[in-house]
């Protein structure tokens, strides 16, 4: 079980980690400002295993792949949405961060509520029902199964 | 069934005769451009692989465009990193030349390439019929690594451009037009690919205006056929291209539209999202602190031209900032030669080093809390230019210079 962190539509890369912190040396220096122009308090409050849950087009805007990373290092289990921009769809993906497509989810939970999610069934769990999310298409799902591109071309090569 | 450029140039890449939109293909790439964005963290990656190498090191263009010069100790680090691995691994290092895109087109982008970049803009490559898409660093660094990626190929939107735009109309306008037609996710994982006879009259710079902003419809890559314009700026930069790729008849479209160019007219995309796109017209109340003039969407040669014919013998408004920010050393350099700098500063203006500027918020002339700012940068997302309580427009270079001359939006017809 996480908690439901709820965020609206055409989220873009800016919200999620604004540029002037992008060159930031690492991940973890910047990942205290996720979020930072739409819930200041965001990476304090999120644990470990709690999901971000959007409307459509989740993602949109920069390639910036510190957005997935900045995420991910904060804890977040995965992020639901009811679209994703390409990029950022694929670049979560490849850093190992699960994104779900659920065009469900997002109209029947709150900020705070718990689900719970089975991505092997395709499956989110909230408020005692079982939703039907999209499962990934089998080469994104074999790249997040490895643990990430970078895991997977390490055993390539 | 024939196939749209799309198709055809993922299908070179991928040593096929034929592919469909929704196949998943493994290509061999033209060009992998990295700028000062992210190659620090790809750097990281690479360092920490099982076994570190560069499949093509002349493959690899990297430039310093983002925060250029260095603003800060953070930034001077994160460029150290990026220049001296260039220097380790003879990695041609481009620093302080320019904008990433408007480099890559005045002298690596060839028709028919696939090229990646980490950097959303990319898809602006089309404008020579180059399949050009942005990438975050992880699939850049497998694509340094192998030289190849994998790619779904997209299905096409199909725009048939007709007649051409009016006096004071630029192609900023029409690209917003159609961002604001198919919404800002209209084109989401797609290729928009423009063509008909409207294209002759767009020059070199308003069709990678176009291309460069597809991107903000959610887009793959924007693409236009290659007519004699486009290999004639081939040809004054000594390239070739690699193969002239046009769809097929009976290519197969998701959908076609038909646009008349005559119909468009100025528009600004108001806050926070750029396919909030209106008529100029009805936002001439709005007051500006700000106007910058430059970006890898409209910072060439054509938009400085268009910028100093509105204001030259006119005056920047009182407590206004105009920011000029030429997209790349030789757009600088030329301005400079045809007297466009001098009727710039003369003015008011602040003429300031090729680089992303103000459009990305990280760089110098960001904007403070409860400021306005109108720009031909790419973006007006919520903070985009600074302070999460600003305010961006986007608008053509003649109307936001207008409106550094009126201190409100304005169109260039007002003055």
């Amino acid at each position: 079980m996480g908690k439901v962190f709820r965020f609206g539509k055409d989220v873009d890369t800016d919200q999620i980690i604004a540029s002037q912190y992008l060159l930031y040396p690492t991940i973890d220096e910047m990942k205290a400002h996720t979020f930072e122009s739409l819930d200041k308090g965001f990476s304090s409050r999120v644990n470990e295993g709690d999901f971000v849950v959007a409307a459509e087009n989740f993602g949109c805007g920069s390639s910036r792949e510190q957005a997935p990373a900045v995420l991910k290092a904060l804890g977040v289990k995965a992020v639901i949405a009811k679209s994703f921009a390409r990029i950022f769809f694929r670049n979560a993906i490849n850093i190992g961060l699960p994104v779900i497509v659920c065009g469900e989810l997002y109209d029947i939970v709150s900020d705070g509520d718990e689900i719970e999610l089975d991505m092997d069934e395709g499956c989110i769990k909230t408020c005692g029902r079982d939703i039907a999310c999209t499962k990934l298409p089998p080469k994104m799902q074999e790249i997040l199964n490895q643990g990430g591109l970078i895991a997977s071309l390490n055993r390539e090569v | 069934m024939g196939m749209t450029i799309a198709e055809k140039i993922i299908a070179a890449a991928a040593g096929k005769s034929c592919v469909r939109a929704g196949d998943i293909e493994t290509v061999t790439l033209d060009y992998m451009m990295s700028n000062d964005g992210t190659t620090h963290l790809t750097i990281d990656m690479y360092n920490k692989l099982v076994s570190p190498h560069i499949s093509d090191k002349d493959k690899l263009i990297w430039i310093v465009d983002h925060n250029v010069p260095s603003d800060s100790v953070k930034t001077a680090a994160s460029h150290k990193k990026m220049r001296d691995f260039a220097r380790e691994n003879d990695i041609t290092l481009w620093e302080g030349r320019g904008v990433c895109h408007q480099i890559m087109m005045e002298h690596y982008v060839c028709p028919g390439q696939l090229i990646f970049g980490a950097d959303s803009h990319t898809c602006a490559y089309g404008a020579l019929g180059a399949f050009g898409t942005g990438v975050g660093c992880t699939d850049y660094l497998y694509a340094m690594v192998t030289g190849q990626s994998w790619l779904l190929v997209p299905p096409t939107l199909r725009f048939n451009l007709h007649g051409q735009l009016r006096d004071g109309v630029c192609a900023r306008d029409l690209i917003l037009s159609i961002i604001k037609m198919i919404s800002a996710s209209g084109a989401s994982y797609k290729a928009m690919e423009f063509g008909g006879d409207g294209l002759a009259s767009l020059s070199i710079a308003d069709r990678i205006c176009i291309c460069n902003l597809c991107v903000e419809a959610g887009a793959k890559t924007g693409l236009m056929e290659v007519d004699d314009k486009a290999l004639a700026y081939l040809e004054e930069r000594g390239r070739v291209p690699k193969q002239v790729f046009a769809p097929d008849a009976d290519a197969s479209y998701e959908q076609v539209y038909e646009i008349d160019l005559e119909d468009i007219v100025p528009v600004v995309a108001k806050p926070h999202f750029v396919d909030n796109v209106v008529p100029a017209s009805e936002c001439r109340d709005v007051k500006i602190d700000e106007a910058f003039l430059g970006s890898c969407s409209n910072g060439r040669i054509e938009d400085l031209r268009a910028g100093a014919k509105v204001i030259k013998g006119r005056k920047v408004a009182p407590k206004v900032r105009f920011l000029v920010v030429p997209a790349s050393k030789e757009v600088y350099i030329q301005a400079a030669e045809e007297g466009l700098l001098e009727i710039f500063m003369e003015a008011g203006a602040i003429v300031m080093n090729p680089n992303c500027s103000v459009c990305w918020g990280s760089c110098q002339g960001v904007i403070g809390a409860g400021e306005t700012l109108i720009s031909t940068g790419t973006r007006n997302f919520k903070g985009r230019a600074g302070s999460p309580d600003s305010f961006v427009y986007l608008a053509s270079a003649p109307t936001v210079t207008a409106s550094a001359v009126m201190g409100r939006i304005a169109t260039a017809d007002q003055l």
